[in-house]
């Protein structure tokens, strides 16, 4: 107050023309470092800052359409472990079809006592389900079997997200209609323009599959396969076909392209391992990772993410000098089965080179192996199913890069 | 009283198919689908031949068929560009860079009929006739030399086509990799 009085006191007196706001703003109290304006108004649908911009998915360079392709994760820019909708990895055989959902059915027939079909609306009147689960493309890191090729985590490793899925549990819906004898399989097509089809085990699905309807709380996107889309916990991203509109029960495989011309694993002997659903446990270190820049020595705490379409992480190790000695990493809750683990390490960095890696164990006991130990046994053409340890190097500048060491 | 009740619960009886459509579930949700609604969406053709429709096709209009709506991007003869190759690459799943077409990988020729005609042309998919994915069919089939120039396939024959790699898929357990 005093100040003020001697300023007004000195403007007056040197009988200076101040203009109005800046007369104000030095008369306020508050200090220059506040808001002196409005913000936006409400918005019906909420938008990521502008300062978020490069927060996006990134496509693939690979594929000749972006019609039949795919796009990655930003790894690198997500926090915990539940990817945002927006964000949430593309795959798609044949663009992104348009459905109403008033018009969108589910036919379930086969191999059932009554066949039937459900709108939308009789599938809400089901008790939803709510389950946390990855999803990720066995495709993952197909780049990176013979030499590191992405330089990114988003391109190594973005075939990957994780969603709270909503919906009808499919052993609600198959013990509705009743499954006959001698089912052992079933067809899940998509209502895209290839009608994507894949053959899921009947075991799989009375198990833990889900029919969602909701992905973080709100319907599908689109691109997710909205309205409707099947959710198989732990297997391969494919198999949970998006734009679901049927399921026919059988008693055998159907052998659809998808699970014979594609999504087989190609061994260095010629033969090709068929049906392998289960992502196998894996994890990647987020923070610090390929394409960053560290500026300072001192604390950066390492940070990661972990998970297995066997069950629940038990254990993430990090090593910083390229796999001689591992130490514990802290697993953050929730650890919930099937679903992305965020681990964290807390870490100095001296200035030096360094080779950072981090492993998994989950709850069966399985631990994520090298990329020699998985190269020794699959080869490298078999393309899917890559769940090596990951290595990131740091240069002695602070730059880091994707490295097979 | 009770005589009441008896009239509202035969009454609710007399009503109730015309409110609710009858649904075959236990529960009541869903209705029975129209043996169109099957007929229509049933289009899955199984390893065993089970699916496949009535009609036939021959290599020769296989070829025509392929140079217009399917060489743009597969190739001329089913060498590949911009989309899938098709053809060859026999003997490369040993090697270095393996050809992973129709004829090399394919373990089932009903697959090929499922494809075709589920997905094929990718941009105008279900515009084919079956007649016309038989032949296109046997083509692709009769360019990997898996069957003669004379072939026609049908539902009687596709199935009984042998696919050069078809013992080669293996169900083994993939756990055997953990260290």
């Amino acid at each position: 107050m005093a100040n003020r009085r001697r300023f007004l006191s000195v403007a007056l007196a040197a009988g200076s023309t101040l203009a109005a706001g800046e007369l104000a703003r030095a008369a306020a109290d508050g200090g220059d470092d506040r808001p002196n304006a409005l913000g936006a108004p409400l918005s019906p649908y909420g938008s990521p800052s502008p300062f978020e911009r490069s927060v996006v998915r990134v496509a693939t360079t690979l594929t000749p359409t972006k019609f039949s392709s795919w796009d990655f994760t930003p790894l690198q820019d997500l926090h915990g472990t539940i990817t945002p909708n927006g964000l949430f990895f593309e795959r798609n055989h044949g663009g992104v079809p348009e459905i109403d959902p008033a018009e969108h059915r589910l036919l379930v027939h086969g191999l059932v006592d009554n066949p039937a079909i459900f709108t939308m609306d009789d599938l809400r009147r089901y008790p939803p389900v709510s389950a946390i689960h990855f999803v990720e493309c066995s495709g993952n890191g197909l780049t990176e079997w013979s030499k590191p090729t992405g330089k990114t985590v988003q391109l190594t490793h973005g075939l990957l997200s994780c969603a709270e899925w909503t919906g009808v549990s499919v052993s609600t819906l198959l013990r509705d209609v009743g499954v006959k004898s001698g089912a052992a399989w079933v067809l899940a097509e998509g209502a895209d323009a290839p009608l994507m089809d894949r053959s899921i085990p009947l075991e799989k699905m009375m198990d833990d599959a889900i029919i969602a309807y909701a992905q973080n709380g709100e319907a599908l996107r689109p691109e997710q396969g909205y309205p409707l889309r099947l959710i198989l916990p732990g297997f391969e991203g494919n198999m949970n076909v998006k734009w679901l509109r049927r399921l026919k029960v059988g008693s055998a495989p159907f052998y659809t392209r998808e699970e014979t011309a594609k999504y087989t694993d190609l061994l260095a002997n010629g033969q090709a391992r068929m049906f392998t659903f289960v992502m196998e446990a894996k994890s990647v270190i987020t923070q610090p990772s390929g394409g960053m820049q560290i500026h300072a020595r001192g604390e950066r705490a390492i940070s990661g993410l972990a998970w297995s379409g066997r069950g629940a992480i038990r254990r993430v190790e990090v090593s910083t000098d390229g796999g001689n000695r591992w130490s514990a990493a802290q697993l953050q809750e929730p650890i919930l089965s099937k679903a992305l683990t965020r681990f964290v390490f807390p870490w100095k960095w001296s200035g030096e080179e360094a080779v950072l890696q981090s492993r998994c164990y989950d709850e069966t006991g399985y631990v994520q192996p090298t990329l020699a130990q998985l190269v020794r046994v699959r080869g490298v053409n078999s393309v899917y199913h890559l769940n090596a340890i990951q290595s990131w190097h740091v240069a002695s500048d602070g730059t880091v890069t994707n490295v097979h060491a | 009283m009770h005589k009441t009740i008896l009239v509202a619960v035969l009454l609710a009886g007399a009503l109730f198919p015309v409110m609710l459509p009858a649904s075959p579930t236990a529960s009541g949700i869903g209705q029975s689908p129209t043996a169109a609604q099957i007929t229509n969406w049933n289009v899955d053709v199984s390893a065993s031949g089970a699916g496949l429709p009535a009609g036939q096709g021959a290599v020769a209009q296989g070829q025509l068929l392929y140079a217009a709506r399917c060489a743009a991007c597969h190739g001329a003869s089913g060498a590949g560009g911009p989309m899938d190759r098709l053809v060859g690459g026999a003997g490369s799943l040993t090697a270095a860079k393996p050809v992973k077409t129709v004829g090399s990988y394919w373990p089932h020729a009903t697959t090929l009929f499922d494809y075709i005609r589920r997905a094929m042309p990718f941009d105008s998919p279900g515009t084919l006739t079956n007649d016309q994915v038989y032949a296109l069919t046997a083509y692709l089939l009769y360019l990997n030399g898996i069957v003669s120039e004379n072939a026609v396939m049908n539902a009687r024959t596709l199935p009984s086509v042998v696919m050069p790699n078809r013992e080669n898929f293996t169900e083994e357990d993939p756990r055997p990799d953990a260290p």
